[in-house]
């Protein structure tokens, strides 16, 4: 009979993460109940004027923008992502290319925002070209709106979208697509209905690994965002450090938290089912056709 | 299947202009002798500026560095004992530990760059080089316990037995079998934890004191105040770096398993 040292080697990771991650989580749920402090900091007063104030106008807005601003950049990332996946994981030197999507990723998050402050700034390289070939006469505001800042964000998270995507298409069986063509399916109708059903746990995983960060986003819109884009994450720096509203802060970080964590449960029932079926089974299922290993023929 | 590789070859390479486009600019106007975006001529005016002219910059540099260097060893010995322990043992906490060491990872950071911020100031804990240490452990521990945890997937628990029916005590096993036999799970997660360390910018910016700037820091300054090119040399520089340094640990990697 072994004896049980689980306890003996997780306690440093059991104590570090209780202390510095739950600990601290628990105070911001705390601090969300309570009243703000005059100067910044919380009156030891239960409240749920917080939440009340959630729901103000200025406040609805920005939460409406930023769920948009996510939307739309995860839409694009995984429409882009889908077919950059599908070539990667069909093509011959499967990884020269795909050190081409992660060197990108290794560049540091900063900088890969600045490049786009040094494309479309004001003073920026297009609208020098455009000056000097005289198609403008005024510098165009490219920057700083909501559109730059779902730009950006495709440009960050898009990496996100296509790993996850190549992993789910490489383990995909191609010869169900020929077998599908063969039976009279167009080329179309045979990926809507064979491929994406069966990446199904993938396109979930890359949905919600853009969804997540592009939701929670903060240095984006802080950096090239204008008074249309900015964020449920800006807001919460600007109610702890600016206002000094820290339960509003709190509030704000509970609910970014709450619908985070809801994505997760999510992605874990749907990769869930995947897992429990096999991927060739629902393939065929989905057509409302027994399978090989369902009728019990060997294979 | 010959027009359906045509669409999706366009996206490939519609993804790639996109990828990499922005980096090539970066580079050629760093070339660039003018203050502005206009081309004027070839100079490395803004390198020497970069290196010859920017204290400041040097000693963030040195301040990621520090930082990377202690929260990354901190959190991969914290995680990797972590993970023998998740991984074969059945124990109260186990359920609970899985849950907060994955939260980290899909957690919005600013969540807990904030959190952290809050728990230092209730603390009474003055904001440094320390309090940036403290949140790069804590966001690093789930990182490498993943990535060590993957690595114990391959691993037969029957060895271990088998080194204990022979005698060996729970600490023999453990420095001569378990973790030689885990090394690459625990390197790629000890460089994992050094790259995220030194790119992190989000929590670091709510967890760094007055003097306690880090290289993202220092490049923020520089692209909400500066109006200096020599940030077009240093992103450059950065990107030549990392992946100079990636290729290298890669080969650093594949060195230690072949051991």
């Amino acid at each position: 009979m072994k004896r049980n040292y689980g306890m003996a080697y997780a306690s440093p990771v059991f104590f570090w993460l209780s202390f510095f991650f739950v600990i601290p989580l628990a105070i911001i749920l705390t601090y969300s109940f309570l009243s703000s402090g005059l100067y910044g900091g919380v009156v030891w007063k239960f409240s749920l004027q917080a939440y009340a104030s959630l729901a103000n106008s200025t406040l609805w807005e920005i939460t409406r923008s930023t769920l948009w601003i996510a939307v739309a950049s995860t839409a694009i990332m995984v429409s882009l992502a889908l077919p950059t996946a599908y070539f990667i994981a069909r093509s011959k030197s499967k990884n020269v290319f795909l050190l081409l999507v992660i060197i990108p990723f290794w560049t540091n998050f900063l900088i890969r925002i600045y490049a786009w402050i040094a494309i479309l700034g004001n003073n920026g390289f297009l609208n020098n070209l455009l000056l000097s070939a005289k198609i403008i006469d005024q510098p165009m505001q490219f920057l700083y709106n909501q559109n730059a800042v779902i730009l950006v964000t495709v440009y960050t998270y898009l990496p996100f979208a296509i790993l996850p995507l190549f992993a789910a298409i490489e383990r995909f069986d191609f010869s169900l697509l020929e077998a599908a063509q063969d039976l009279g399916a167009g080329k179309w109708q045979s990926i809507r209905k064979v491929l994406l059903p069966n990446i199904k746990g993938g396109i979930t995983t890359a949905l919600l690994f853009t969804f997540i960060p592009a939701f929670g986003s903060y240095a984006i819109p802080q950096i090239i965002g204008g008074r249309d884009s900015l964020m449920l994450g800006n807001v919460i720096a600007r109610e702890l450090t600016v206002t000094r509203n820290w339960p509003l802060s709190a509030s704000i970080s509970v609910m970014l938290t709450l619908v985070t964590t809801l994505g997760i449960l999510v992605m874990l029932r749907v990769s869930g089912r995947q897992a429990s079926g096999h991927g060739r089974r629902s393939a065929v299922s989905s057509q409302n056709a027994p399978s090989s290993d369902e009728v019990g023929i060997p294979v | 299947m010959k027009t359906k590789r045509r669409v999706s070859l366009f996206f490939f390479c519609l993804v790639q202009v996109f990828f990499y486009a922005p980096l090539v600019v970066l580079a050629v106007f760093s070339l660039n002798d003018s203050k502005t975006m206009n081309w004027s001529h070839l100079s490395l005016r803004w390198y020497h500026e970069l290196f010859l002219n920017s204290p400041a910059l040097w000693k963030a540099l040195g301040n990621s560095l520090i930082v990377a260097a202690v929260a990354s060893v901190s959190a991969t010995i914290i995680g990797t004992l972590g993970a023998i322990g998740i991984y074969w043992y059945k124990f109260r906490a186990r359920k609970y530990l899985q849950v907060v060491t994955f939260l980290p990872i899909i957690l919005p950071e600013i969540i807990i760059g904030v959190s952290l911020l809050i728990f230092f100031a209730a603390l009474h804990l003055q904001l440094s080089l320390f309090t940036i240490i403290l949140a790069h452990i804590t966001f690093n521990i789930p990182f490498v316990l993943l990535v060590v945890m993957a690595r114990l997937e391959d691993f037969d628990f029957s060895i271990i037995e088998a080194a204990r029916d022979l005698g060996a005590r729970e600490i023999d096993a453990l420095i001569r079998v378990i973790i030689p036999i885990s090394m690459p799970g625990i390197m790629s997660g000890f460089l994992l934890a050094t790259t995220l360390s030194l790119e992190d910018f989000v929590i670091t910016f709510f967890v760094a004191g007055p003097g306690s700037s880090t290289l993202p820091l220092y490049v923020y300054s520089m692209i909400r105040f500066g109006v200096s090119p020599a940030i077009n040399a240093l992103s450059v520089v950065i990107v030549i770096a990392t992946v100079v340094l990636a290729a290298s640990s890669r080969n650093l990697y594949k060195y230690v398993i072949q051991r």
